[in-house]
C-alpha cells in the first residue's frame, strides 16, 4: 500500500500540466464554442504526440498498456483549464468499449488512428428514455444473414458530431434492463440511414443526437460476440464517471485558487475581503470539499479496472456522489465570493461551474449513484461482524 | 500509487485479526459488542495486554520500546484495533507526551517517563485550557514563579483535564514570564499529580459519565528538571503537540463503528412492518452519511502514507479534524433518529432499550464535545485560511 505517484507517473503530471497551460488555457474554450466542431484535429494530434490517446489501451492495439489512474492524471490537468478535445468522449468510452468488447483486428483498426490522434470516436449509448441506465436500450439490431439492421435514436452523442466512427450500443437480444443482449456495433458516421443531428451543450462542448434509421452493416461491425456488451458497457460507463470525478477535480482546484485569488485582492470597507471570518469560513469549507473530491477521485481511479463489480461500483458511486456534493459547493461559492462579476460571460468562473454541471449529470447524478451505492450488496454486508474497512482490501 | 496490501502485509493483518479474536478478555469484548463505555480499569486492562504483547504504541521507534513496524503494517495493527472496538487507549501519554519527550526531552527525562507511559504504569493527563483560556490558549495564566531553590511554584487552575481523576502526571502549559508577549512566556512542565497543593476535582459532561476535571494548584511546588524545552519556549511545544492531536481525532474507525451500529439498529426498527433499513428514504439517507466518511477514510489514507513518508501533514489532514468530528456526530444523530422512543431513555436497567441503543444517547450528548476539543472547528478554519488559503488577516 503506497499513495506516492511513479516517476513516470510525476513527469505525466508535469508535462500535462505545463501543456495545457499553455497550449489550451481556459480562453481557448471560449473561443471554440461557438465553433462547429468545438475543438481542433490540430490539438488532437498534439495529444497524440504525447501518447495520452494511448494510455488506456495495449501495445497489441497501438497503445501504451498504462493503467486508468493514468489517464485520470491527464484528466485532471484537462479539468484545469477546460480543454475542449473529446478525452473522455473518443477515449474514455468508445476507446474503452472498443477495446473491452472488440477482437484484436478491430481494435487496432478503430483504436490505432484514434491513438495517433487522426480520428476520433463517439459512443452512442443513451436513450431519450433510459436516463443512467446504461441497459435501458431500445435500439434494435436485427440480424440479415450475418450481416446487421440497427434501428433507433441515440440522444447527446458526446462528439457524435465530430467522430469518423459511432460506437451504437443496440439490442439484438433480451428485454430493455437486460445485461444480456447488448451488442455494440462500429458505425461509419457517413453510413448511409445515419442522421447525425449537431447540437451544443451548456459548457462550450458539442454532442449530436443520432438517428438510425434502418442501418445496414456488415458483419464485421459487430465487436466482438453478439448480445456479449452489456457488462462493459456498465464498465465503460463506470469509466465515465471515474474520468468525471478526475477532471472535477482539476476544475475544484482552480476554481478554488481563482477565488482565494480575488480574496486576496479585493477591496470593499476599505480592507481587502479575504479579512472578513465569514468569507475566510467559507473558502476553507470549498477546500475541505476540494480535497474530499480528490481522495474519492483517487478512490475511484485505483478500483474502476477492479474485476469485482461491486467492489467498483461502490467506489466509483461513492466518488461520484463527493463530486456532486462537492463539486456543486465549491463552483457555486466560487460565484458568491466572486460576487457580481462572477456572473458575467466574460469571467472565466462561469465557464468551469457549466463544465462541473455537464461532469456532475453525465454516467448517473447524484441521486442514481447513492441510490446504486445504498442497494449495493456490500452496503449491507457482514453487518454482525467488526466493522471492517472497505478502501483498503 | 497502490492501495492493496501485499501478501506478508496482509499475513501481520490476519496476525492481528487473530490475537484480537484470542486476546479479548470477555468482559471488554461484551462491552464491545454495544459500544458500551469503557472504565479507566478496563482501558488500562487492555492498555497492558496490548503492552505484553509489544503494540501499545505502534507509532513508537524501536528504540524507544516501540514494535518498529513500517508504515503499512503500523496502519493495519491501528485500523484494526479500532474497528474491533476495543477501549480507546488514553492518548495523553502515548501519543502526546510520548513522542514529544523523544523530540524535546533531555536524557534523563527520556528514561524516566517513557518505559512507563509505555507499561501503563504512570498513566498522563493534559493542562493546557483554563477557564479563560479556550481558543484563546496563549492567554493562559497558571503561574510557574521560580523560587530561588530550583524549583517552580504553581498559581492557578487548568480544565478540562480528560481523566485527571486517574491520572498520575499531568503535562502543562505554565506562565514563566509575565510581562513577555503572551506567547513568549509560555513553558512547558510535568507535574506529579500527588504533588502537595493539587487538587482534582471531576465533573460530569452532558453524556452522564466524568470524563473531564478541573485541576487546581495553590503553592504546588515542582523541580525545574521537569521543564521540557527551553524556559518560555512551551508554546513552540506546544503547537507541535497540536499536530499529533488533529489526525487523532479523525476518529476514521470510531465513525466505521457508529454506521455500521447504525445499520444494525436500523434493521431491528421497524416501520410499517418493515425494517427500517429496507426503507429507500432512511437507507439513502445512510448512505449519505458512509460515503461522506469514505472521503474521509481516503482523505485520512493519503495523509497517513504522506506521514509515514516523512512529509510535514499535508493540506488534507487539516481536513481531518473537521470533518471527523462531523461524521461522528451525523453518525450518532441519525442513530437516534432511527431508535425513534428509544431514543428517550436515559441509563436504566439493561432491558428498557435493546443492548446495541443502550450507551446511543449518551455518546450522542457527549460527541458535541468533539467539535470544540482539539482546538474547535472554527479556530482549525482560521487556521487553515491563514496557513494554508494564505488569506489576509
Amino acid at each position: 500500500m503506497h499513495f506516492e505517484l511513479s516517476g513516470d507517473q510525476k513527469m505525466l503530471v508535469e508535462t500535462a500540466a505545463s501543456f495545457v497551460k499553455k497550449q489550451s488555457p481556459v480562453n481557448r474554450v471560449r473561443g471554440l464554442r461557438d465553433d462547429d466542431i468545438g475543438w481542433t484535429r490540430e490539438m488532437w494530434r498534439q495529444m497524440g504526440e504525447l501518447g495520452w490517446l494511448g494510455i488506456l489501451f495495449s501495445e497489441e492495439a497501438g497503445g501504451f498498456g498504462g493503467s486508468f489512474l493514468d489517464a485520470s492524471l491527464v484528466l485532471e490537468q484537462i479539468g484545469t483549464t477546460l480543454v475542449p478535445e473529446p478525452y473522455i468522449a473518443s477515449v474514455i468510452l468508445a476507446g474503452s468499449a472498443v477495446a473491452r468488447a472488440a477482437d484484436p483486428r478491430q481494435q487496432q483498426a478503430l483504436l490505432g488512428p484514434m491513438i495517433e490522434g487522426s480520428t476520433s470516436l463517439a459512443l452512442a449509448y443513451a436513450e431519450t428514455d433510459s436516463r443512467y441506465d446504461p441497459l435501458a436500450i431500445g435500439t434494435r439490431a436485427e440480424p440479415r444473414g450475418s450481416d446487421w439492421k440497427v434501428t433507433g435514436k441515440k440522444v447527446f452523442v458526446l462528439n457524435g458530431h465530430a467522430a469518423e466512427t459511432l460506437i451504437v450500443a443496440a439490442r439484438s437480444g433480451g428485454a430493455s434492463g437486460d445485461r444480456e443482449g447488448v451488442s455494440l456495433f462500429a458505425v461509419d458516421a457517413k453510413t448511409p440511414g445515419v442522421t447525425v443531428r449537431p447540437i451544443k451543450t451548456m459548457d462550450g462542448h458539442h454532442a449530436a443526437m443520432v438517428e438510425l434509421a434502418g442501418v445496414e452493416l456488415g458483419a464485421d461491425a459487430l465487436l466482438g460476440a453478439e448480445g456479449a456488451a452489456g457488462a462493459v458497457l456498465e464498465q465503460v460507463l463506470d469509466l465515465g464517471a471515474a474520468a468525471a470525478c478526475a477532471e472535477g477535480t482539476g476544475i475544484m482546484r482552480t476554481v478554488l485558487a481563482m477565488t482565494t485569488d480575488y480574496l486576496r485582492t479585493r477591496e470593499q470597507f476599505g480592507v481587502k475581503i479575504g479579512t472578513f471570518q465569514a468569507l475566510q469560513h467559507r473558502a476553507v469549507d470549498m477546500f475541505i470539499e476540494t480535497e474530499l473530491g480528490k481522495s474519492t477521485a483517487i478512490l475511484a481511479a485505483l478500483k474502476v479496472e477492479d474485476p469485482d463489480a461491486v467492489e467498483r461500483k461502490t467506489a466509483v458511486s461513492a466518488a461520484k456522489v463527493q463530486l456532486a456534493v462537492s463539486g456543486r459547493f465549491v463552483t457555486q461559492q466560487s460565484i458568491q465570493l466572486h460576487g457580481g462579476i462572477g456572473v458575467t460571460d466574460e469571467h472565466d468562473v462561469g465557464l468551469y461551474f457549466k463544465r462541473m454541471h455537464v461532469l456532475n449529470s453525465l454516467f448517473g447524478d447524484e441521486e442514481y449513484h447513492l441510490r446504486r451505492f445504498a442497494n449495493l450488496p456490500s452496503f449491507t454486508a457482514n453487518l454482525d461482524t467488526p466493522a471492517r474497512s472497505t478502501a483498503a482490501r | 500509487m497502490d492501495m492493496s496490501f501485499s501478501p506478508e502485509e496482509l499475513a501481520f493483518r490476519d496476525e492481528v485479526r487473530t490475537w484480537l479474536a484470542e486476546e479479548i478478555p470477555p468482559s471488554i469484548r461484551d462491552k464491545a459488542e454495544v459500544d458500551a463505555y469503557f472504565d479507566m480499569k478496563e482501558v488500562m486492562e487492555w492498555h497492558k495486554l496490548l503492552y505484553r504483547k509489544g503494540w501499545v504504541a505502534p507509532h513508537w521507534p524501536a528504540e524507544h520500546g516501540g514494535p518498529g513496524l513500517d508504515a503499512a503494517r503500523r496502519f493495519i495493527l491501528t485500523e484494526e484495533l479500532e474497528l474491533a472496538g476495543t477501549p480507546h487507549l488514553s492518548p495523553f501519554g502515548l501519543v502526546m507526551v510520548g513522542p514529544l519527550l523523544m523530540q524535546f526531552g533531555t536524557e534523563a527525562q527520556k528514561k524516566r517517563f517513557l518505559p512507563k507511559i509505555l507499561s501503563g504504569d504512570e498513566v498522563w493527563c493534559q493542562g493546557y485550557s483554563e477557564p479563560n483560556a479556550g481558543s484563546d490558549l496563549a492567554s493562559l495564566k497558571l503561574a510557574a514563579v521560580d523560587d530561588g531553590k530550583g524549583n517552580f511554584v504553581l498559581d492557578g487552575q487548568k480544565t478540562w483535564t480528560t481523566y485527571a481523576q486517574y491520572a498520575d502526571w499531568i503535562f502543562c502549559l505554565v506562565r514563566t514570564d509575565a510581562t513577555a508577549k503572551k506567547q513568549a512566556g509560555i513553558s512547558f512542565l510535568l507535574v506529579d499529580l500527588k504533588t502537595p497543593g493539587v487538587t482534582v476535582k471531576p465533573f460530569l459532561t452532558t453524556g452522564g459519565t466524568p470524563a473531564f476535571c478541573e485541576t487546581f494548584f495553590e503553592g504546588a511546588v515542582v523541580p525545574q528538571e521537569n521543564l521540557v524545552g527551553p524556559l518560555h519556549g512551551g508554546w513552540t511545544i506546544a503547537k507541535a503537540l497540536l499536530g499529533h492531536e488533529r489526525t487523532l481525532i479523525a476518529a476514521v474507525g470510531l465513525s466505521a463503528r457508529a454506521i455500521k451500529r447504525v445499520k444494525r439498529i436500523a434493521r431491528a426498527q421497524k416501520q410499517d412492518g418493515r425494517p427500517l433499513l429496507e426503507d429507500p428514504a432512511f437507507r439513502t439517507k445512510i448512505a449519505r452519511l458512509e460515503i461522506k466518511l469514505r472521503a474521509l477514510q481516503m482523505a485520512n489514507y493519503r495523509a497517513l502514507a504522506g506521514a509515514a513518508l516523512g512529509h510535514a501533514p499535508g493540506p488534507e489532514s487539516s481536513i481531518l479534524k473537521i470533518r471527523g468530528s462531523e461524521i461522528l456526530q451525523q453518525s450518532f444523530e441519525l442513530a437516534m433518529e432511527i431508535m425513534g422512543h428509544n431514543s428517550l431513555a436515559w441509563f436504566n436497567e439493561p432491558g428498557v432499550v435493546p443492548p446495541l441503543e443502550q450507551w446511543v444517547a449518551s455518546t450522542f450528548n457527549y460527541n458535541r464535545a468533539t467539535t470544540i476539543y482539539g482546538g474547535s472547528n472554527e479556530i482549525q478554519k482560521n487556521i487553515i485560511a491563514k496557513l494554508i488559503l494564505g488569506l489576509p488577516s
